[in-house]
């Protein structure tokens, strides 16, 4: 093994206590333990989804069996549980990203319902014809689209922030194309095709001095960075909880509250109004008016139960681990014959992606499988990522904290199978 | 070093030979037919190019595009076996291959040789269109349709 590792600091005193601490988190998931083509899965793909600690799963489980009922709604036993166990877990969100205040937290779908609601609900009514969003070249299309779409209906210019060679923003530019018509700034915490972790900070500290509205995607940042929207000081803040270790349908908007308290909700229905009838109808105030219907509640007690697993690590370590698997990795894909890593950003999460010589990545994504080897191949759905380099795919390892650097080594193996195979020198 | 028979019968030598040579790789300037082929969940992109004559026999194919070696390999092999056919035969042949990938036949003896090397596609359901890419994107040129997506 290549990588050094540094003595007593972050409290870890050695490389056996590193791997049986994560010999521990890995117990905690299940999933870890099947067999793809019988060999030991290697689940390298956590940058499309992550996979749920059984602490989230009974959970779960617990409140289907336990407590199911409709929420805010009856007042016999099992609806107040339901109730206080969903308002729960906004508390627990609402410590996991740090924001002020439990009506700041939004459950939504997902990080595209989340993005689609900043777009309908903030800048339909606030922006107007000839404004400029800036949107990077780095993003994810669910940072792209909504965007678009709100070009066409309401004459807005979208006006794209470019990306350097090594995979991050231009800030010199971006600073040249601020000018009194932006009125919106979108861009990802970090960037799920690439790896880049993004200065969020400096962007938001720009944009606030020139009264921009900043949107950031952080559905790759939830599960591997600390998240502070005050630190960050963004307007909104979108994210995913399956890309957190919780259940598919569920995700989460962060708005400040003044921004809140002026939008107008964006789908009606039950739940979130005070009063109805034909005449006049009042809305709730927020979060609730931006959560029409019945919610997904098992789902978001599931991502509240995820927030609390990954608050109750040692985040200092588990960092530094996704870090050192990061350049384990870098080191050992280097071996590779015509391998080229795409990104290589100065700040990463723990993500690889690459193209091999000759090789296209669907197929190293096949030969890879039958190995047990879990991979992401493709656009990314950041197409614009792939036209910046002018290729049209690649393949990418995601990692996790429960990754191992024997699963690096046989993600190495795998590639070396495909480049024999392939006859890449 | 050793790969699953699965990988071996997919990636037999004839298609690490196309996918690496591919043949007819080129433009056909005036086509009497042409069609763009997409697959969009890989990226697949291919451009078909056709000339047929008057009497219903396909003189000239050639493609250009950026795949996977499935369909690389598969639009080679597909532009090989065309030339000199008669679009009645054409249509025969997808018809078998389309058997063979899917899994619906397992020996048919009228189909090319040089087809039954992607028989090992019919055991990858998601490489499937991979492999017919430039079949559908022929129906597509033939019946005057500009642009094909395998969904
Ligand atoms: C950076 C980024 N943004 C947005 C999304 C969309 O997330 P979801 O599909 O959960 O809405 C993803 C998921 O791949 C992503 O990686």
């Amino acid at each position: 093994m290549s990588v050094t590792f540094e003595h007593k600091k972050n409290g870890i005193n050695t490389e056996n206590e590193m791997k049986r601490r994560i010999a521990e988190i890995r117990r905690d998931f299940p999933i870890l333990n099947r067999k793809v083509n019988d060999k030991p899965l290697v689940y390298l793909d956590n940058g499309a989804s992550t996979q749920m600690p059984k602490q989230v799963i009974d959970t779960i489980s617990a409140y289907h069996t336990y407590h199911h009922s409709n929420v805010h709604r009856g007042v016999h036993t099992l609806s107040q549980e339901s109730t206080d166990l969903y308002e729960e877990a906004r508390e627990t969100l609402k410590k996991y990203i740090n924001a002020s205040s439990t009506k700041e937290i939004i459950f939504t779908s997902g990080t595209t319902d989340s993005i689609n609601l900043v777009m309908h609900s903030y800048a339909k009514k606030f922006l107007k014809k000839g404004d400029k969003i800036l949107v990077s070249n780095m993003e994810h299309h669910a940072n792209i689209v909504p965007w678009y779409m709100l070009s066409k209906s309401h004459d807005v210019e979208i006006v794209v922030i470019p990306i350097t060679d090594s995979g991050e923003l231009d800030l010199d530019t971006f600073h040249d194309l601020l000018d009194d018509d932006v009125k919106i700034v979108a861009v990802n915490h970090v960037s799920n095709a690439l790896g880049t972790i993004n200065p969020i900070e400096k962007i938001t500290e720009t944009c606030r001095e020139r009264g921009i509205i900043t949107v950031v995607d952080g559905a790759q940042a939830c599960a591997h960075l600390t998240v502070d929207v005050q630190t960050l000081g963004c307007d909104f803040y979108a994210f995913s909880g399956h890309k957190m270790h919780g259940p598919t349908g569920t995700g989460l908007l962060y708005g400040r509250k003044e921004l809140l308290d002026v939008m107008d909700p964006y789908r009606g229905g039950g739940d979130m109004i005070l009063s109805v009838s034909f005449d006049e109808i009042i809305y709730n105030e927020a979060p609730f008016k931006f959560e029409a219907g019945t919610p997904a509640i098992a789902q978001v007690i599931g991502m509240g139960a995820a927030a609390k697993y990954i608050n109750e690590q040692d985040k200092k370590f588990i960092h530094s681990y996704e870090q050192k698997l990061l350049e384990y990795a870098t080191d050992k894909v280097s071996d590779v014959p015509g391998l080229k890593i795409i990104g290589t950003a100065e700040n990463k999460i723990s993500l690889i992606s690459f193209i091999i010589d000759g090789v296209h990545p669907h197929d190293i994504g096949t030969i890879l499988d039958e190995e047990a080897v879990a991979v992401r191949t493709g656009h990314h759905c950041a197409q614009p990522v792939m036209q910046r380099y002018g290729i049209p795919a690649t393949t990418r390892a995601s990692m996790s904290f429960y990754n191992t650097f024997e699963e690096i080594d046989a993600l190495v193996l795998a590639l070396k199978k495909v480049t024999d195979l392939f006859d890449v020198n | 070093m050793m790969l699953t028979s699965r990988t071996k019968n997919l990636y037999q030598e004839v298609i690490l030979d196309h996918n690496k040579k591919p043949r007819n790789y080129r433009v056909i300037d005036e086509p009497t037919h042409s069609a763009k082929g997409h697959n969009p969940l890989c990226g697949d992109r291919l451009d078909l190019y056709l000339t047929v004559s008057d009497d219903n026999v396909i003189q000239d194919v050639s493609f250009v595009g950026d795949g996977c070696a499935i369909s690389k390999a598969s639009a080679s092999i597909m532009t090989t076996l065309l030339i000199g056919k008669s679009l009645e035969e054409a249509h025969e042949m997808f018809d078998g291959f389309h058997d063979l990938v899917t899994g619906k036949s397992e020996d048919d003896k009228a189909l090319n040789n040089r087809l039954k090397v992607f028989a090992g596609v019919k055991d990858l359901p998601a490489r499937v269109k991979c492999a017919t890419l430039a079949w559908h994107t022929l129906n597509a040129a033939l019946e005057n349709k500009d642009e094909v997506t395998t969904e």
